[in-house]
């Protein structure tokens, strides 16, 4: 079979990645840096190639609550926003992780708070990563570094919503979003014709018992049961899909972390300290929830600290502090509101708060 | 000449005492009991049962779903 | 025969053979959690009895609300997803997209759909997707405990009114119902009542007419139901209809609005 390859904007990746990865619907409001999915998604006319559905939105609120009603008939749904739209989602997300369903959701971050800029940041990581809406919730956070990456999440993120019956976020920002890479683009995956009948709400037929979904338990001790059941789901991610890379950890003796945009900045980073005779390493956490927890608490054993890399004013670093639990310094450097770090801005911050103390 | 009887089952335990039978019932056949169900509440039975026609409008109104009906038809 | 029929023993009557009418078997045997006198329960039945007659159980998902209907789930027999507050059509047009096929109905109050989901109610009747609308109008927010919902009346008292609503300050009650019969996107739309044995077969004709537009694939059929709230009304069940008829049909009058996407006049 001859592979296929396309020079594509990661947002347009997402978008021909869904139809690809056999998604039933997609349901959007358009925000800047990501109007191009919905745009790609039109122009494509999805319902033509595979019979997708695609639909522009009065708002995010319904959005979101149209992606809650697709997912509950066990289709495959995706939806995409950026930061302040994705506030909006808040509501629907935190029904979705309640009743229970499986989605994709895209957050092309851009500066925040409030309507704050169109240019790329990573302020959302404590929204995506720690719930976001109310209540005890987790999604799976997905980070693309590469619009490889934008494309291939998307079946990736399927499959995890779907396994384990939950919200999935792919969390990239308006740099990858709005960045041209060579992608090479995976085969048409057919679209289900068959319906988990255990919870899918489809129609009661005789030969099953009618199926509820709700994210409602007026009695305490059965929200609490609820809440046990999204625990254990939580914990098996813990355990079965953390997902990262290392770059040069090998023999590190200072690691920065950092993920997607950053990742990609803090590799050139990498190059520039060792051309300084610094062993540096960088981990790049592909899953953001749940996090390399387990892997950065055994690299404290051998590295002497850690730069948080992050476009925004430290949030991961917290989860990095966590894991290496008072045993080696960690600390946070990178821009924010809109505003791209260097490499060489990173490696002056790495050498005075990482190497030299 | 042919005449319709009817006559109500009211389903005691989940009736809740609204009356609203009470003033849909165009023969006022109906009345509220003096006892109580084991909710509290005054539950509707037919005072009158000889005036039930089986029309249903008690039934049909009833938000609780609590009245079956049923009817016959007599040769007088 | 000479049988007397005031003399008839209710025995010989009450037999299996003799039923003319009992809930409709699609309602589950849950208690319903509405107060006495509350039209919720009728208007369950209602849809019970149509999904019934039309023999659609298996292809019917419905969507719950949020407020006292918020529990509808519980009581009819079929397939539901029980949305956020005011986002009922939303998630019902998540369905219909995806199950064009199926039968897809909101059940909705005044504020779920009149309030805090009015941008969901106009866009869904707006766009003409082909589902089903129930829209239960009580002038009130029931669950909440009594408070001044859009369509509570000018002068009436609520919780959240206690000297009356004062429209120059609250502002108007809303006939939203009159609003989405003005859009293209919706093919039937009408306000009944559920007090009286008329009122409740005309409902009931009404809702059937409103399932069965949705194999025409016309738009949105909306059905409103003018209904009691006797407990945030403070009135007794029977008080509460007669208040409902003298007050609430002075402004939500009873009828028709569009039929077969024509305005009546």
């Amino acid at each position: 079979m001859k592979k296929e390859f396309r020079l594509l904007k990661g947002n347009e990746a997402v978008a021909e990645a869904a139809i690809r990865a056999g998604a039933d619907a997609y349901f959007g409001y358009p925000i800047t840096p990501q109007s191009e999915v919905l745009e790609y998604l039109m122009l494509e006319k999805p319902e033509e190639r595979t019979g997708m559905v695609v639909l522009q939105a009065e708002s995010e609120l319904a959005a979101i609550n149209m992606v809650f009603g697709a997912a509950g008939a066990g289709r495959r749904v995706i939806t995409s926003s950026s930061s302040p739209g994705i506030s909006l989602f808040q509501e629907g997300i935190s029904y979705i992780a309640s009743a229970e369903l499986p989605c994709v959701i895209v957050n092309v971050v851009r500066g925040g708070p409030g309507l704050g800029t169109i240019q790329p940041s990573q302020a959302d990581y404590f929204q995506a990563t720690k719930g976001g809406g109310h209540g005890d919730y987790h999604m799976l956070v997905l980070a693309p570094a590469f619009v490889q990456e934008m494309a291939d999440f998307v079946p990736l993120g399927f499959k995890l919503a779907f396994k384990y019956r939950t919200p999935v976020m792919i969390l990239t920002d308006g740099l990858i979003g709005q960045m041209m890479e060579k992608v090479e683009l995976f085969e048409q995956i057919p679209r289900a014709t068959e319906f988990d009948q255990d919870w899918v709400a489809t129609g009661k037929t005789p030969d099953r018992e009618r199926n509820i979904i709700t994210s409602l338990d007026l009695q305490a001790d059965q929200m609490e049961k609820r809440n046990h059941r999204l625990q254990a789901k939580y914990k098996k991610m813990q355990e079965e899909e953390v997902r990262f890379e290392e770059i040069a950890c090998e023999d590190a003796e200072y690691l920065m972390v950092a993920y997607g945009s950053s990742a990609r900045i803090c590799q050139k980073t990498v190059q520039l300290a060792r051309d300084r005779g610094i062993k540096a390493g960088l981990l790049r956490p592909i899953t953001l929830y749940p996090f390399p927890s387990n892997y950065l608490q055994a690299k404290a054993e051998t590295v002497k600290g850690i730069l948080s890399v992050e476009m925004n004013a430290g949030q991961m670093i917290e989860d990095v502090r966590l894991a290496v639990n008072g045993k080696i310094p960690v600390e946070h450097y990178g821009r924010f509101g809109g505003m791209v770090h260097s490499p060489n801005e990173v490696m002056e911050a790495f050498e005075e708060k990482i190497v030299k103390p | 000449m042919a005449k319709q009887r009817g006559a109500i089952v009211v389903d005691i335990e989940r009736c809740k005492g609204c009356e609203l039978c009470i003033e849909a019932c165009p023969t006022s056949v109906l009345r509220m009991e003096r006892k109580v169900n084991g909710k509290g509440y005054h539950f509707a039975y037919m005072e009158n049962p000889g005036d039930c026609t089986g029309c249903i409008n008690c039934a049909i109104v009833c938000p609780d779903g609590v009245i079956s009906v049923y009817r016959v038809k007599v040769e007088v | 025969m000479s049988i007397h029929v005031k003399s008839m023993d209710v025995k010989d009557i009450i037999k299996e053979e003799n039923l003319v009418y009992r809930k409709s078997p699609l309602m589950t045997d849950n208690v319903l959690s509405y107060c006495p006198g509350c039209g919720h329960g009728t208007v369950h039945n209602i849809i019970a009895e149509v999904i019934e007659e039309l023999g659609i159980q298996s292809n019917t998902i419905g969507v719950a609300p949020v407020g006292c209907s918020v529990l509808a789930y519980e009581f009819i027999h079929i397939d539901w997803l029980q949305a956020a507050h005011g986002r009922a059509p939303a998630v019902a047009t998540g369905l219909k997209r995806v199950m064009p096929d199926k039968y897809i109905f909101t059940y909705q109050g005044d504020g779920d759909l009149a309030a805090i989901g009015t941008n969901e109610t106009i866009h869904v009747c707006n766009r003409g997707e082909h589902i089903t609308i129930i829209f239960i109008n009580n002038g009130i927010y029931g669950m909440t405990g009594g408070q001044m919902a859009p369509t509570t009346l000018e002068g009436m008292v609520s919780s959240t009114s206690p000297y009356g609503r004062d429209v120059s300050t609250m502002g108007n009650p809303i006939k939203i119902t009159e609003l989405v019969a003005q859009l293209p996107g919706t093919y039937y739309v009408t306000r009944q009542a559920v007090h009286k044995p008329g009122n409740v077969r005309k409902t009931k004709k009404a809702i059937r007419k409103a399932f069965e537009n949705q194999e025409l694939k016309k738009g949105v059929s909306f059905v409103e139901v003018v209904s009691n709230c006797n407990s945030g009304w403070k009135m007794t069940p029977v008080k509460a209809n007669k208040w409902m008829e003298e007050n609430m049909f002075v402004f939500y009058p009873l009828g028709d609005i569009k039929v077969d996407g024509e305005l009546v006049k």
